[in-house]
């Protein structure tokens, strides 16, 4: 097998405040092949913006201690210095994020923002960078791109910045591609168009996409594989098949109990995860989530590595608890539907 | 079948107890207008954020309110609570008009009709101690005596799932999920019959999305309570709803029960629509066929003429850009507003 | 943006009727003495003052004085009771007998000069100021920068006024490096004369300078957590360039509503503490004197020739704006 494209090893990203030390990113360990799609799941708070934000340098800054490794085509990320990421930042790896409006600046003309992007990395006159980007707009679907050129990302529909959004990610042909919830503003048929737009740019290129994102649904639809984050932490990684089916951490557990359903009826009332998450400026020791399961045993008190416990083979997870134990204690429901805890069956 | 723009009935529940109804919303209608002018602004146009607009809600039911962005759901529900006042129809709420009442009537009214808001942030004054956010409108419409307030707060703090010890805390002490907890606290302090929740889970975390949901599903048995639950996400919408309506551009393309709207639905928009939410089951995922809609949903102030849908129908022909399509029974309680219904297999 | 401008356009108009209309009411019907005693002075008799009155049109109907009044400030018409014409016809001072708007001209090249100069010189020193404490925030610069701002700020004009005098007039200071009080009403060239404004306008443009540096510098770091921003980064733009050009050009919009007022004000007058401190023969200094005459004519004068240009750059604002922050256009 050849080398990874990407390879984060024990990333931690400490922020000082005048309330303490954030430790938003803390013990984050993946690995992301070429062409491949990787989901990391997590709720607001969770690190997984701050992890991949970090991945292109853009959360340097005088109160941040930044330690583990980052390689990206053999360089180590962290090491190097700014001008270094900066080549790399919208060339080898590039990023899209969450609200188109607010991600384009709002007096520049489309065309002009995407015409800098080229022109940055690539010494090309204006016409022709005008037109790669024409050519950039055509390439995600947008209807008339040469008049799109000259217009304000405000006179743009959500789903039409978002496209924008992702053609200046492409201009110079990213190896890699960060999409941090990038559908999350956006209504449920034009979700469905970007996430299939993401989904044919990731084949006709041939780049890799980490898929950020709250949605266990977005998951599913899209990503080979999925890292859980919790509290600074990946808690659990493995294929998309491992994690939906064969969940190892109760985290993971709660998530997937918690969630609605389009396709099925209610079946039982929702499995929820009681509390809140911790603090992350002092985060329980131990397992970071034993204070909202109920599956808590003394064990918990020591921190769990991640590493392969009860799962298949690239199964990894962190927690305690025994292989045979985990498969009995996430049955919820008389269904076999996966939760943190048996749920109350509906009354009739 | 009977044609609801002519006299038709209004689409009600299935099974519609001999109470009545509880809210009956009829032809109801709420243009923005659009001002424009070199001096003075002359009306020029109009938003038709909703545009003639039926449906009912029996007592205790849960009718859930989906569409996308600009389809007119939130100012639907907000015209239901004079909050923002009519163009025209009538809204009866127990039998009794509520469009066009005068501002005291409406206040009046509002404490049996209360709304649940989308953000926790923005709709709790952060200079008020939880006490007062809770308790003043209850002062205000004289359900409770001043020297009772503490202790119907620390009860409804409790049923909310709140330590009541923390009525005398401001809001930003509360996290995101607590905070909607204060704001259902406050509804239901004034003993309302009915509550508007506007997108009441969707800022919220996937985990603290259920335990509100928990919340407002104990609330509804012990309390009785009839539910308009307004949101964009179709997931929580199919948990929480007995019947469902589905708007598009300011109209209701389709209402009936829940499981026949989810489960054979007759519009196509509204079949997009469900089909374009992702399952967080990735076989269920790979197994279904999806329909991915073109182009974006057309400008509310310039509506298609016609059926609204006919630009991104797949089904369209030459007469949905012409006739517009009537709401009609297809059985079963379950109406639609097309051309070219689904068929029922 | 043409549909916008035509709009602005008539709202200035409008808006310099109305303002026309507020200062003749001040003036004219609620005068704070009567302005034909003003204009008589002590020994007049009651003859006298009734000819004068006549004189001025003050024996007919306020209907009919705000109609002379308007035909003479918007108008060329010929007018009752003098061989003056508008447009702008203010009037003759009490004081001199000179026609108002004469004065004024006359006055306006050394205010003029005074806040040109100055507004070149604080925008020059508060821009970069303003930048680098906002991108070295909390670092011993900008908090030194921050604190040397705020005592400009609180510094009162005529105070700070007296200080350089003190220490660098060729006349009185102690350190005779610059031209000192009056030197502009004896500079005659455009070159000596720029000499005599150089401590009026250091002291002018100080405070200012402060208040726009902390404002920008407020503005960018407001601007940096925007997320467009975090895409100029992720996009791989130089530091330097995501600074001056996306920064920026979001944090410099709001400063040049503030100029455009700032510069409005002071030309309408409120230089009046520097002109007096300097000596300078401003519309300021020429207010100062004109208040202390009781010179109604002079003071009306000068109230509605300020107000037009408030209106005027206010005008000029609103257009900028909207060439600068496209969402401006499309009410």
């Amino acid at each position: 097998m050849s080398a990874p494209l990407l390879e984060i090893d024990d990333l931690r990203v400490h922020f000082s405040t005048d309330e303490g030390v954030v430790r938003a990113v803390d013990g984050v360990s993946l690995e992301i092949a070429e062409g491949e799609m990787l989901g990391i799941v997590g709720e607001s708070g969770s690190g997984k913006s701050v992890a991949s934000l970090t991945v292109l340098g853009l959360t340097r800054a005088a109160n941040a201690e930044i330690t583990g490794q980052i390689s990206f085509e053999g360089q180590d990320l962290t090491a190097m210095d700014d001008e270094g990421l900066r080549r790399i930042r919208g060339n080898g790896i590039a990023m899209i994020f969450q609200d188109p409006l607010s991600a384009l600046h709002p007096f520049y003309r489309v065309g002009n923002q995407l015409v800098e992007a080229i022109q940055v990395h690539r010494d090309v006159g204006d016409a022709d960078a005008r037109a790669r980007a024409v050519e950039l707009l055509e390439l995600v679907g947008i209807p008339d791109p040469g008049r799109r050129m000259g217009e304000y990302p405000h006179e743009l529909s959500g789903g039409m910045r978002q496209r924008v959004m992702i053609a200046m990610a492409l201009t110079n042909d990213p190896r890699l591609l960060i999409a941090d919830e990038p559908t999350t503003a956006l209504d449920v048929t034009t979700q469905a168009q970007i996430l299939r737009l993401i989904e044919r740019l990731r084949r006709e290129l041939g780049m890799a996409v980490i898929m950020i994102t709250h949605d266990l649904g977005v998951i599913a639809e899209v990503a080979d594989r999925v890292m859980v984050m919790y509290a600074g932490e990946a808690v659990e990684a493995g294929t998309l098949e491992q994690i939906f089916y064969d969940p190892q951490h109760p985290y993971t557990w709660g998530l997937l109990g918690s969630l609605t359903r389009v396709d099925q009826p209610r079946l039982a009332r929702l499995a929820q995860i009681a509390g809140q998450p911790p603090s992350l400026i002092n985060p329980p020791g131990g397992c970071h989530f034993r204070d909202r399961c109920p599956h808590e045993f003394a064990k918990c008190t020591e921190h769990p590595d991640l590493e392969r416990r009860g799962g298949d083979a690239g199964h990894r997870d962190r927690c305690w608890l025994a292989p045979d134990r985990k498969r009995e204690a996430r049955v919820i429901a008389s269904t076999g539907a996966i939760g943190l805890e048996a749920a109350k069956e509906p009354a009739s | 079948m009977s044609s609801l723009a002519e006299s038709g009935p209004v689409p009600a529940g299935a099974g519609v107890g001999a109470e009545g109804p509880i809210l009956v919303v009829e032809r109801l209608v709420k243009h923005f207008p659009i001002k424009a002018g070199i001096l003075i602004d002359r009306q020029i146009g109009a938003v038709r954020a909703v545009d003639d607009v039926s449906f009912s809600v029996d007592r205790g039911e849960t009718l859930g309110l989906v569409g996308e962005s600009g389809c007119g759901k939130s100012t639907l529900a907000r015209s239901i609570l004079q909050l923002i006042a009519p163009t025209s129809g009538s809204v009866r709420f127990e039998g009794r008009e509520v469009a066009g009442l005068g501002r005291r009537a409406a206040r009046e009214l509002r404490a049996d009709m209360q709304m649940v808001f989308q953000d926790p942030y923005a709709s709790l004054n952060p200079r008020k101690r939880i006490a007062q956010i809770i308790g003043d409108p209850m002062l205000l419409h004289g359900i409770v005596e001043r020297g009772e307030v503490k202790a119907v707060v620390q009860d409804l703090l409790e049923t909310v799932g709140l330590n009541p010890e923390h009525y005398n805390r401001f809001p930003h002490e509360f996290s995101g999920g607590q905070r909607q907890r204060i704001g259902i606290a406050r509804a239901l302090g004034l003993r309302p019959k009915l509550i508007i929740a506007d997108e009441p889970v969707s800022a919220l975390d996937v985990s603290i999305q259920a335990q509100i949901i928990n919340l407002l599903e104990d609330l509804q048995e012990e309390y009785r309570l009839t539910y308009v639950f307004v949101a964009h996400d179709l997931s929580v919408v199919r948990h929480v709803a007995d019947r469902i309506a589905v708007m598009y551009l300011g109209k209701i393309v389709e209402i009936g029960p829940a499981e026949a709207v989810y489960d054979t639905p007759i519009h196509p928009y509204t079949e997009a629509l469900l089909s374009a939410v992702p399952i967080p089951d990735p076989r269920a995922n790979a197994a279904r066929r999806q329909i991915v809609l073109e182009g974006d949903v057309p400008s509310p102030a310039d509506p298609p003429a016609g059926c609204r849908f006919h630009t991104r129908c797949p089904r369209a022909t030459d007469v949905c850009s012409t006739g517009e399509p009537l709401l009609i029974d297809h059985g079963g309680g379950h109406h639609a507003a097309c051309h070219h219904p689904l068929d029922r297999a | 943006m043409a549909r916008y401008i035509v709009r602005r356009l008539i709202w200035a108009l409008l808006m310099l009727i109305a303002v026309s209309g507020v200062v003749f009411i001040l003036f004219y019907v609620f005068p704070s003495a009567d302005p034909a005693q003003l204009r008589a002075g002590r020994q007049a008799n009651e003859d006298q003052i009734e000819a004068i009155r006549e004189s001025l049109g003050l024996d007919k109907s306020v209907l009919e004085q705000f109609w002379i009044y308007l035909k003479g400030v918007f108008t060329p018409l010929d007018l009752p009771g003098t061989d003056s014409t508008g447009p702008l016809y203010l009037g003759h001072s009490y004081q001199s007998n000179a026609d108002v708007k004469d004065v004024i001209v006359s006055d306006l090249p050394a205010t003029a000069l005074l806040v040109f100069g100055a507004v070149i010189i604080w925008m020059a020193v508060a821009i970069p100021t303003g930048i680098i404490s906002a991108i070295r925030q909390r670092s011993l610069l900008d908090r030194s920068t921050m604190i040397t701002t705020l005592v400009f700020i609180s510094a009162p004009v005529f105070w700070l006024g007296l200080v350089a005098l003190y220490l660098f007039a060729q006349d009185v200071g102690v350190i005779p490096v610059f031209p000192g009080i009056g030197s502009y009403a004896t500079a005659d060239t455009f070159l000596s004369k720029c000499a005599s404004m150089i401590l009026p306008w250091l002291v002018l443009a100080a405070a200012t300078a402060a208040i726009y540096a902390r404002y920008l510098r407020s503005q960018m770091i407001d601007v940096m957590q925007e997320d467009y921003i975090r895409t100029a980064r992720a996009k791989g733009l130089p530091e330097k360039r995501v600074i001056g050009k996306h920064v920026l050009r979001s944090a410099i919009t709001p400063i040049v509503t503030l100029l455009g007022l700032d510069v409005a004000v002071l030309l309408a007058g409120n230089a009046i503490l520097t002109e007096t401190v300097f000596n300078i023969p401003g519309i300021g200094a020429e207010t100062f004197n004109a208040i202390k005459r009781s010179d109604l004519p002079m003071i009306q004068g000068i109230t509605l020739f300020g107000a037009f240009f408030i209106v005027t750059l206010n005008l000029v604002v609103d257009i900028v704006y909207a060439y600068l922050d496209p969402r401006v256009r499309y009410e």
